[in-house]
């Protein structure tokens, strides 16, 4: 594998609204297994960012301890990261997002950093509908200490010495639904015509959105009886159908068939389109969801695509009610109540 | 009344009440201890609770003092018991010649009876069943009606007492009448059968100036406000939940936005103590001023974020109002047994700067005074009180803030200078040879000052490293931040006797009025003792100096290891034997008396000689 990026870029690369090229998006280069799940998904989360015309500066990127926690150095290196504690990302995106509500929160977190020993932490920013894209690398292993079996390995897969995995998975796509999440996704890291429009309308939706996205480990999960390796996934993939996110000020030209397709409309007028390759899914309807996945699953198939997603999402700030204005703009006069007001309280205390 | 010697005393005693909590007593003791600061006297009520929300036994000691003596004293004059749960120990606790007031509707197990103390019966269920029908009523009105009854015996001033009903149901008015009346029918039953005053009474003094009663959570709360907190996450834990509850009331009077009416702060309870300082990092990494508050068993949570904050650089405020500790401990009692744990929380090489208020107003000062300490560092800043001054109101000078001064932001680089800049960023570059870098917000810039922040080993560039030279370099640099620490945290409290002294005694926070009443008795049996109040860790030259310069120096500390000791050996580079052990933990705040003796036993053995030692042998 490489270890110098290569500074060249095609001089006439394409420019966003900004003016930016997708070069002002990209990161350090991967320190990765060669063919790892993970850095198509960084490559996939540029690539949003860059379409999406978002300042890079403007995004924070958070993540945990463990591989796909490290990812955050490969994309968008002119933006702000931060690689907290193991399972721990959740309660630092919250505070960093009570302190400016005006950037891009993008959490990218693991299947041992969320479904282990993050998640009392997982289960607690989705109840709160913290506005950030929680992105879970979910590989059913643990990869930076060399394969054992995480929380959403399938019972009977088998690891790479051979054992089966003796225990119920937990899947995190239905305990956000449950748990009250506002935007459900599942999708493969080697779908990036799927993931791409994904990662844009999780970033657009006001709330917590999850995209569990399946990551084979190549090197630690990826052979024969795994149920999380790039033969098995790509063998039972079934889509809920394919997404288009089209931006507020674009017009959409396309035309939906009308049961086949069903439209979100976001706060800022941007509309995410689902053409629906089941009909059975309401992305509206927790239920709808939670019961397809049951159903793919018995099938022995593993459901992608958007799953859930409610357009009325209230976020964090706005169920507390707190200021406009990012809290960590507000200045001395704006906080500070002075010593006339402090000589009342005094007053009071006698 | 018997012919009892009766303890005779103006304006100084300690009285007791004995309750069962949930039963609304705690308002009608504060009335009491209120009355009496109100008339001019210094005062100290503790509240000795259970962790428990009704049924067991409470008690509420108030100390009135006419040196103005604020520590507790220990020993009761007047107890007051209405719980016949712990009356037999109660009964025991009187100092002989005192009182022992107490509910008579039925009769007392006269096995109890001492004769070396003066019962005085009030019949107060009797009472509350003849005037009121609603249960609820009989049971708060009892006591208020032996406030009543101890006006009279002590001699209170009546309308101070009204005034505070007056106060208390300021905007439900239709209470005030029901309550003075209540106490009226004590008043009146103490004067017609009993003659009034007692032989302990209070009277007017002007002891007090401009002092105001608090609780030192409270005044935490307040000093974030003025402090400039926009965040803070948290996770309840008695003795530290009137922290954060005290700034979201201070916060919903004053930090409303005039114009929109949203709010200009941002309150999370968290899930766990693990997340609240998980937020609170969150939010300081991102440039507001957020904080938290817990007691030890959160501080043992958070010590793995804590070690992520000081290695990674990122300011932080903790409040931790300390409780008798290990495990769950005592959780309603206090104690000063957090410093080892705080001062070292998280693995590996940590220290953590410490804040040591022993007042409401040192409260409120340090409360604002940690986030310019926090983010001037680049570092967590913990403050630790404890149960005593958090949780009881506490006397103390009024608060002060100078409208002139401006909240120290510490060294964060602007768009501006980070577009004029022409060298390369370096987030962990020591620019200016004092150890603490330069810091930039996210989002402050499009192409320049962007960083990685990581609790893994990194370069002056933030880059990932793990090179063993560039991680020694690192950590040499934090240890040089902590030595420029010592100049930024507060100064040591020196206290010299006249012409200086070679006996000094070191101590903080809470054991602060016991310490200084203790000097006080000491002086008056000859021995002149320096004093030094310790208000941070580091500690200053100010405090090595003071060690120093005495031959024998106590540490008196409400904890059983001896932990500032322990950290004063470690981080002074002190021979432990010039340090004397003063150590009081059984949960209730250390006595003067306490302090004395342990200072004079010490000075007493080290008199001995060998020869005389012979002697007592045979």
């Amino acid at each position: 594998m490489s270890y110098i990026k290569p500074n060249f870029r095609h001089p006439e690369l394409p420019v966003n609204e900004l003016g930016y090229t997708k070069k002002n998006y990209e990161g350090a280069i991967s320190t990765l297994c060669a063919g790892c799940g993970h850095d198509s998904i960084s490559g996939a989360i540029v690539q949003a960012i860059f379409e999406l015309s978002i300042e890079p500066h403007n995004v924070a990127k958070l993540s945990g301890i463990g591989c796909s926690s490290k990812t955050p150095t490969y994309f968008l290196g002119n933006s702000h990261g931060f690689n907290s504690v193991h399972g721990r990302m959740p309660s630092v995106a919250t505070g960093a997002n009570m302190a400016n509500r005006e950037m891009v929160y993008i959490g990218v977190s693991g299947d041992g950093d969320t479904a282990s020993i993050g998640m009392g932490q997982f289960a607690h920013a989705v109840r709160r509908n913290l506005n950030m894209m929680y992105v879970v690398e979910n590989n059913g292993c643990y990869g930076l200490t060399k394969g054992q079996d995480s929380a959403t390995a399938d019972v009977g897969s088998m690891s790479k010495k051979g054992e089966p995995n003796p225990f119920e998975p937990i899947d995190l796509v239905s305990v956000a639904l449950q748990l009250g999440a506002t935007f459900v996704a599942r999708s493969f890291s080697g779908d990036k015509e799927q993931l791409i429009p994904l990662i844009k309308a999780a970033i657009s939706h006001q709330g917590f959105a999850l995209i569990d996205i399946v990551s084979p480990c190549v090197t630690f999960n990826n052979n024969a009886g795994s149920t999380k390796g790039y033969e098995h996934v790509r063998d039972h993939l079934a889509a809920t159908g394919t997404v288009d996110f089209v931006p507020m000020k674009e017009e959409i030209t396309a035309s939906y068939h009308p049961g086949t397709s069903q439209e979100v409309t976001l706060h800022d007028g941007s509309v995410v389109h689902l053409h629906k390759a089941d009909e059975k899914l309401d992305i509206h309807s927790r239920r709808s969801a939670l019961a397809l996945i049951k159903d793919y699953k018995a099938q022995d198939k593993i459901l992608t695509g958007l799953l859930y997603m409610d357009p009325d999402s209230q976020e964090l700030h706005e169920t507390i009610d707190s200021s406009k204005k990012p809290l960590r703009k507000l200045t001395e006069s704006e906080l500070c109540p002075g010593n006339k007001v402090l000589k009342n309280i005094n007053d009071s205390l006698r | 009344m018997s012919s009892v010697e009766n303890i005779s005393s103006v304006n100084d005693l300690v009285i007791k009440f004995a309750n069962v909590n949930g039963t609304g007593s705690a308002s009608a003791n504060n009335m009491f201890a209120k009355a009496v600061f109100r008339m001019g006297l210094s005062v100290s009520p503790k509240n000795i609770f259970p962790s428990n929300i009704q049924g067991l036994p409470t008690w509420y000691e108030v100390r009135i003092s006419d040196k103005g003596y604020i520590g507790r004293r220990g020993g009761v004059d007047i107890m007051v018991c209405v719980n016949p749960q712990s009356m037999a120990k109660d009964i025991q606790e009187v100092l002989p010649g005192g009182y022992f007031i107490y509910d008579n509707t039925k009769p007392i197990d006269l096995r109890l009876l001492r004769n070396d103390i003066t019962f005085i019966g009030l019949p107060l269920t009797k009472i509350c069943l003849e005037e009121y029908t609603d249960p609820r009523q009989r049971q708060l009105f009892k006591n208020i009606i032996y406030v009543g009854a101890l006006a009279a015996f002590l001699n209170i001033e009546f309308d101070v007492l009204t005034g505070l009903i007056a106060d208390q149901f300021k905007g439900k008015e239709k209470l005030i009448a029901p309550n003075v009346h209540a106490m009226e029918l004590g008043f009146q039953y103490a004067k017609e059968n009993f003659a009034c005053p007692l032989s302990i009474t209070v009277e007017r003094r002007d002891n007090l100036g401009e002092k105001i009663l608090m609780d030192g959570n409270a005044a935490i709360g307040l000093g974030a406000v003025y402090g400039g907190a926009t965040m803070a996450g948290w996770y309840p834990i008695t003795p530290s939940t009137s922290v954060v509850e005290a700034f979201e009331k201070y916060c919903k009077r004053m930090r409303i936005d005039p114009g929109t009416g949203h709010k200009n702060f941002a309150i999370v309870q968290a899930e766990d103590e693990l997340a609240a300082i998980g937020m609170v990092i969150g939010a300081n990494w991102n440039g507001a001023r957020a904080f938290t508050a817990t007691s030890g068993p959160g501080v043992s949570l958070m010590s793995e974020f804590l070690g992520l904050a000081y290695f990674a650089e990122i300011p932080a405020v903790l409040v931790d109002v300390q409780r008798a500790g290990p495990s769950t401990g005592m959780p309603t009692r206090t104690q000063q047994s957090d410093v080892m744990a705080c001062a070292y929380a998280s693995h590996g090489d940590t220290k953590h700067v410490l804040l040591f208020p022993s007042d409401p107003k040192e409260c409120f000062e340090m409360s604002a005074e940690a986030f310019d300490l926090a983010e001037q560092l680049q570092t967590p800043i913990i403050m630790l009180t404890d149960l005593d001054l958090g949780m009881n109101d506490n006397m103390s000078d009024p608060l002060e803030w100078d409208d002139e001064r401006e909240y120290k932001r510490g060294k964060v680089f602007t768009a501006e200078e980070l577009e004029n800049m022409t060298e390369r960023f370096g987030r962990y570059l020591d620019v200016d040879g004092d150890g603490i870098p330069y810091r930039t917000y996210p989002g402050t810039h499009p192409t320049k000052g962007s960083f990685f922040t990581r609790g893994t080993s990194r370069d002056e560039y933030a880059v990932y490293t793990e090179d063993g030279s560039e991680y020694v370099k690192n950590m040499e640099r934090l240890l040089k931040k902590w030595e420029t620490a010592k100049d930024y945290v507060p100064a040591p409290e020196i206290i010299n006797t006249q012409g200086g002294s070679k006996v000094g005694v070191i101590h903080y926070g809470t054991s602060n009025a016991s310490t200084l009443e203790a000097i006080d008795y000491l002086a008056e049996e000859g021995l002149a003792v320096d004093s030094c109040r310790v208000k941070a860790f580091p500690f200053n030259k100010e405090v090595e100096d003071f060690i120093e310069s005495h031959d024998t120096v106590f540490v008196v500390e409400q904890n059983r290891d001896a932990q500032l000791r322990a950290l004063l050996v470690n981080d002074c580079e002190i021979d432990p034997k010039h340090l004397v052990p003063v150590l009081w933990y059984d949960g209730m705040p250390i006595t003067a008396r306490y302090i004395q003796q342990k200072i004079t036993e010490h000075i007493d053995d080290a008199k001995v000689t060998p020869i005389r030692h012979k002697k007592a042998k045979k």
